[in-house]
């Protein structure tokens, strides 16, 4: 195995399909001649050419609409949405049209679209470069929704995203391109969509993190080993399809359950999880459920602003003393 | 320019024309009974632009189509079957759409029409996409999406033509100007004259026809296509039509002024290309009184069978939502 950052992992997945499948083309802004803004797409303009990996004006209706009208017709784009945030501007393609357009066809039509989106806090970005929107694409069915958190699960993911007949939803956090990890040097690794992972087994608490978080849930559940409490650290993967079987399988064996997501606390996945925990599995749990976000925070420029809200490994540690003593 | 067609093509779009104004007619009595729900938008005055599409759009070769909530008319001639409109509209399973789309959410793959798109400014960024899929496969196939006189104030469209031009797309954007978006008159809401003034600031060409005329929206479109199947790039057409009956269900039209509906209805395009074949003799006004006889019986016939065919079992509720993965197993359920 050889150790890769994120940022190499996504171009990784992008050639070895770029090289597998002929009807995958990449286009976005910036992506091609410049190799991306967060340079997460160096090399393959000059590999595969301008007409598979095109530079687009900045218009994201037009970027996404131009994806699903190419998905629609036989091809497999993918496309980039550069930061997550901007995903707004287009939510009519995405929601409406992309999500619903099997649906609403009867099941003709089908929709093999990826959309890949940077989001996340990386320092000083800002409210609208910053936000962590996958919350957003779980209330329109139809989509996937993908939320990898290290270099393997990148590449894994992001082949299978392509490889889905159905609209996937790719989100990376951009402040985790520069990590590095172990990924397997052959081209056939696949993470199927909808297998969460236990990152870190353990028989007290169960914590569920996506992304970024769960790097910070790790550094807690360390912290809490040097006192004896036995974290289990569940990564989804993906939030849609969303493996409930893993984490209530972990908190019949915990009894605990706690939550960590870097976005706002109304409507997001951490009470989705709980919700689905205490409507199904409600007699496993032998103490409150506690969800870590950034509760009705939005994202500020000032520095110390900006690390007080986004969650860290002491609030993980709290949520855990809570979730136990109570 | 020559717009004369052939007998057999005119006598084709004429037929088409009076099956579109019949099944139109028909739908909103259904509606007034309550046998069609929610709401519909008729196209009844701008069939010419309809059956004129059509004649260009070749779905064998990959020829595509995106258009609005006013989509009744181009899914017929585009020959969506008479009778999977009608069980759509009433919402019955054997609709184009298992009955889940409804009057505004029309789609039929075998005729290439992708969809009537709800959403005002929507179908053209998803044409440019089938466009780029015919331009990557080098197969001169274009696509082409239908929109009103009001899309143009949306963003989308201005993303998409802009889009489309740079990278030459074989796409055709096809206007209806009806004169209103929704309730309001265009001139209320557009800063410049026509629709097609607006090609100019993407660098393609505009061009407008008169849209109660079936052959000269064929002629231009015709030369549209070509251009475009030919590696020329996109091209804005701005057909100038009418519909007689208001915005939607709900709407009575009162804000037209006194007039207009008539001045529009002394150039109604079915008589329009009726007459011409009379005066060229190549059409009688008895073969005209049959050719819409025929036409009326059939929308009678499919209208009354649709309202006998079944609803859809309960459980398509939460089918089509996703193409079920290769191994077989689909989401569930609220996953």
């Amino acid at each position: 195995m050889a150790t890769i950052t994120c940022r190499d992992a996504v171009v990784r997945a992008l050639d070895e399909e770029m090289a597998r499948d002929e009807d995958v083309i990449f286009f976005g802004e910036d992506v091609g001649k410049a190799g991306g803004v967060f340079k997460v797409t160096p090399g393959l303009y000059e590999k595969y050419g301008g007409r598979r990996v095109r530079d687009t004006p900045i218009s994201e209706n037009a970027i996404v609409g131009a994806g699903v009208g190419a998905a629609v017709t036989g091809m497999r784009p993918v496309i980039e949405l550069m930061f997550a945030d901007f995903a707004a501007v287009t939510l009519d393609q995405i929601v409406n049209q992309a999500a619903k357009l099997r649906y609403m066809s009867g099941g003709q039509i089908s929709v093999p679209l990826t959309i890949r989106m940077a989001q996340g806090s990386a320092g000083g970005f800002g409210s609208q470069h910053s936000q962590c929107c996958e919350s957003w694409f779980m209330h329109a069915p139809g989509l996937k929704v993908c939320v990898p958190s290290n270099p393997a699960d990148i590449l894994g993911l992001l082949k299978s995203a392509i490889r889905d007949d159905n609209p996937v939803i790719f989100l990376e956090h951009k402040g985790q391109y520069a990590e590095r990890g172990e990924a397997p040097g052959h081209a056939d690794h696949l993470v199927p969509l909808g297998a969460a992972q236990v990152v870190r087994e353990g028989s007290d608490v169960t914590i569920v993190a996506v992304q970024r978080m769960v790097g910070v849930a790790l550094q807690a559940a360390e912290a809490l080993a040097a006192e004896g409490i036995d974290c289990e650290v569940i990564d989804p993967r993906t939030l849609v399809p969303l493996d409930m079987e893993t984490i209530a399988r972990s908190v019949e064996k915990t009894g605990h359950l706690v939550t960590v997501e870097e976005a706002v606390r109304a409507g997001g996945w951490g009470g989705e999880v709980v919700s689905q925990i205490t409507e199904n599995n409600i007699w496993s749990l032998e103490g409150p459920v506690v969800r870590v976000t950034l509760g009705a925070g939005i994202i500020p420029f000032s520095a110390p602003l900006e690390e007080h809200l986004i969650p860290g490994p002491e609030d993980v540690i709290a949520a855990v003393r809570r979730s136990l003593d109570a | 320019m020559s717009t004369s067609l052939d007998a057999a093509v005119r006598r084709k779009m004429l037929a088409n024309m009076l099956l579109v104004r019949h099944t139109e007619e028909r739908i909103q009595e259904l509606f007034l009974e309550n046998v069609i729900r929610g709401t519909t938008h008729l196209c009844i005055g701008q069939e010419a632009v309809s059956v004129a599409m059509a004649e260009v759009v070749d779905a064998t070769r990959g020829d595509t189509v995106t258009c609005t909530y006013r989509g009744h008319g181009h899914a017929l001639a585009l020959g969506m079957p008479l009778a999977s409109l009608m069980a759509e509209m009433m919402g019955k399973a054997s609709g184009c759409s298992k009955g889940k789309g409804g009057s505004m959410h029309l789609a039929d793959l075998d005729v290439g029409l992708l969809g009537t798109f709800a959403v005002v400014g929507a179908g053209l960024p998803v044409t440019n996409g089938a466009a780029l899929t015919a331009q990557m496969r080098g197969n001169g196939a274009v696509s082409i999406s239908i929109f009103g006189d009001g899309t143009p104030n949306i963003g989308a469209w201005h993303e998409a033509v802009n889009l489309a031009a740079v990278w030459q797309l074989p796409a055709v954007f096809l206007c209806e100007n009806n004169l209103y978006g929704e309730y309001t008159p265009y001139d209320d809401t557009a800063p410049v004259p026509n629709v097609a003034d607006r090609a100019a600031a993407y660098g393609i060409p505009g061009v407008i026809v008169d849209g109660q005329d079936a052959e000269a929206v064929h002629a231009v479109l015709l030369e549209a296509v070509q251009r475009a199947r030919a590696g020329g790039g996109p091209t804005l057409v701005e057909a100038q039509t009418y519909r007689y009956r208001g915005h939607s269900r709900s709407d009575p039209a009162t804000y037209r002024p006194e007039g207009e509906l008539e001045r529009w209805l002394a150039r109604d395009p079915i008589n329009i290309l009726a007459d011409r074949m009379q005066a060229e003799g190549q059409l009688t006004a008895a073969d005209f009184e049959a050719l819409r006889a025929e036409q009326q019986a059939e929308v009678q016939r499919v209208t009354e069978w649709a309202m006998n065919e079944p609803w859809p079992a309960l459980d398509e509720t939460f089918e089509d939502i996703w193409v079920p993965s290769a191994d077989g197993s689909a989401l569930q359920e609220g996953a």
